[in-house]
């Protein structure tokens, strides 16, 4: 069985993210990561392999050199091999351009089961897993809160605000994967110094046969007009409780006309 | 003016208010067709007429229910390629974001997602990083395709007479895969829904059990506000993870937002941070919430909130 896994470098959330002049994400000023969304769904791959007794697992990128970083955290995890697609064109691709070059990825790895994040921490968009389930044909099965492999069917409990559904898909498929699926492994550190000998290739534009115009920021079919930073909230009024912090509360709500 | 799609949100032709907030928006930028999918389309039609739907297309089918959400997209850019908008409106939750994506592709259109306003130039507005940033952005190739968050606008009612148009969609093979196998329908609260809700009180790893949520539904019935909780909270199984508040939970945006036992992490905040009023419960001063917050209580939530319930129930009298 053959796996592809959909892994983001991102700005660390934790970290003053930002935007660079041309309003693009800023990747540069601040250190990046695997999204931990993404952490999820490595974690549920090996999971699968673990229980089949037997699967390849490929990570895929698209990004910059540094998302290099991704594909290596995550092999640290465990899997097999990475691919990074990385061209300069890429440069401000909007989530069609995105998915249009990992499905022509993924369609060259020919898997059994992709499985991606449920939303890229930097973006929060949440739309590539569907985007790529529509332009490769394969039953998309998203926001997974469990995943389960049995007979060549895939099946999922995806947990809704009315209720929650079972899923089932034959395979080949495309799963996303949300945090209630489970925490992901830390890397061990057999698994970091494996991970420095596991194959990973590179793959430009011209190896996908997409030319660089369907792609990048010139192509993007939105476009951010303006970003401005929200401006930071007014420190308000803080007491410590000395038996009546629940009646001064009341009194704030009060004069406030939410009592 | 050009046709508006706005995809319906409801349940057995019951419609959601977001969906009388799309329609709002639609004014904005041109005439509003609304599309029921599923059962129900003639019992929607009056509010959909109230909030000036001049038109309804409806598609009922039974792979709409069958299989996940790709039916639902089918349906939606079939319409849409009849019927040829100025642009498509739908709500900004998990499945509204799905569709859109599908449709986007299918009809080669430009996507934004988790408008909090669309201007009648069609220029979107969103957060970004965890709503630190203000954005505004545009759709620049194909019909602007627009998932818009609940709460983003004040529904207003302009009276239209919808005719209902029934619309035969043939599903693809590839759309008819990811078969629902069983589903599992929660039980209501009876609280407001928490997207919609105009004050959300909140418990996190500071109320400590399931049993702690006890004294947070209290303060909420108190005031007619919907339950919210943090990651911490529901990762521990505390309460539901449909209440989850923030980055992987819902967004909200209410006129008041009680935190109680919540640190505010940046994850969390990410959910909360652009409510109107913030306060804030928690024995730590030096939890990040406090800067936030428009008004904070350093005590213990056990002490502090059933105390502030039952000044509430005084008052009210
Ligand atoms: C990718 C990712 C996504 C995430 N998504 C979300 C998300 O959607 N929503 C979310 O909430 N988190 C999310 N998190 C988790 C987030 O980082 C925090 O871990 C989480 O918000 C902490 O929850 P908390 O504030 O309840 O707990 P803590 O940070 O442990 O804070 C508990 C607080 O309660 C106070 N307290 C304890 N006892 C009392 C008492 N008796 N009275 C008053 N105060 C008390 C403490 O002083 C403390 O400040 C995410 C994390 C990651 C990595
Ligand atoms: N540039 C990328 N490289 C690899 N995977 C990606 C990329 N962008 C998005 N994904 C995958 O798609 C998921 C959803 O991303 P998004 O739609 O951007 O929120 C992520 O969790 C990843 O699994």
């Amino acid at each position: 069985m053959k796996i592809v896994v959909l892994v983001k470098h991102v700005p660390d959330a934790a970290s003053d993210r930002g935007f660079a002049a041309d309003h693009t994400t800023d990747r540069a000023a601040v250190e990046g990561r695997l999204s931990e969304l993404d952490e999820y769904a490595v974690e549920q791959a090996l999971q699968v392999v673990a229980n089949a007794g037997e699967g390849e697992i490929t990570y895929l990128t698209m990004g910059p050199e540094a998302a290099a970083d991704a594909l290596r955290k995550a092999l640290s995890m465990g899997g097999d091999a990475g691919v990074h697609v990385v061209d300069d064109a890429l440069h401000g691709s909007d989530a069609l351009a995105t998915s249009l070059v990992l499905a022509a990825a993924i369609e060259r790895l020919s898997p059994d089961l992709v499985i991606c994040g449920m939303a890229s921490t930097d973006g929060t968009m949440s739309v590539v897993p569907a985007m790529l389930s529509e332009r490769l044909g394969l039953p998309g099965l998203t926001m997974a809160a469990s995943l389960t492999l049995e007979g060549g069917q895939v099946t999922i409990r995806r947990d809704g605000d009315d209720a929650s559904t079972t899923v089932t898909a034959p395979l080949p498929a495309l799963v996303s994967v949300t945090d209630q699926t489970g925490e992901a492994r830390y890397p061990s550190f057999k698994g970091i110094m494996a991970a420095k000998k596991k194959p990973v290739e590179t793959l430009t534009l011209a190896d996908l046969g997409i030319e660089p115009a369907q792609v990048g920021l010139g192509a993007a079919w939105s476009a951010v007009e303006t970003v401005t930073k929200r401006p930071p909230r007014q420190a308000g009024t803080v007491v410590t409780d000395e038996g009546d912090g629940g009646t001064k509360l009341a009194e704030f709500l009060a004069t406030n006309k939410f009592i | 003016m050009g046709e508006v799609l706005v995809l319906v949100d409801h349940v057995d032709g019951a419609v959601r208010k977001t969906t009388t907030e799309l329609l709002t928006i639609a004014r904005r930028l041109g005439e509003p067709a609304a599309v029921v999918l599923g059962a129900g389309a003639d019992a929607a039609a009056a509010t959909l007429g109230a909030y000036g739907a001049t038109k309804i297309y409806a598609v009922d089918a039974p792979e709409l229910a069958e299989f996940l959400v790709a039916p639902k997209a089918e349906a939606l850019a079939a319409i849409a390629e009849k019927a040829s908008p100025s642009a498509i409106l739908v709500t900004s939750s998990a499945e509204g974001k799905e569709i859109a994506a599908r449709v986007a592709v299918r009809l080669g259109s430009g996507i934004i997602t988790d408008a909090v306003d669309v201007d009648a130039s069609g220029a979107a507005t969103q957060s970004a990083f965890a709503a630190s940033y203000i954005v505004t952005a545009k759709v620049t190739t194909g019909t602007p395709v627009i998932t818009v968050k609940p709460n983003s606008a004040a529904p207003e009612e302009a009276a239209a007479s919808p005719t209902v148009e029934q619309v035969a969609v043939t599903f693809s093979e590839a759309a008819t895969k990811a078969r629902i196998t069983e589903v599992a329908p929660r039980a209501k609260s009876g609280r407001p829904e928490l997207t919609e809700a105009a004050i959300v009180v909140s418990g996190g790893r500071g109320v400590g059990a399931a049993e702690g949520f006890g004294v947070i539904e209290a303060l909420a019935d108190s005031l007619g506000a919907a339950v919210g909780a943090s990651r911490a909270a529901t990762d521990a199984g505390w309460y539901p993870h449909a209440f989850q508040v923030g980055q992987t939970g819902k967004t909200v945006s209410p006129q008041l937002y009680i935190a109680n036992g919540i640190s505010g992490a940046i994850q969390h905040r990410a959910g909360m941070q652009t409510s109107k009023t913030i306060v804030a419960v928690n024995k730590d001063a030096e939890a990040p919430i406090f800067e936030l917050a428009d008004y904070g209580v350093v005590g213990d939530l056990f002490a502090v909130v059933p105390q502030l319930t039952d000044e509430v129930a005084k008052r009210k009298g």
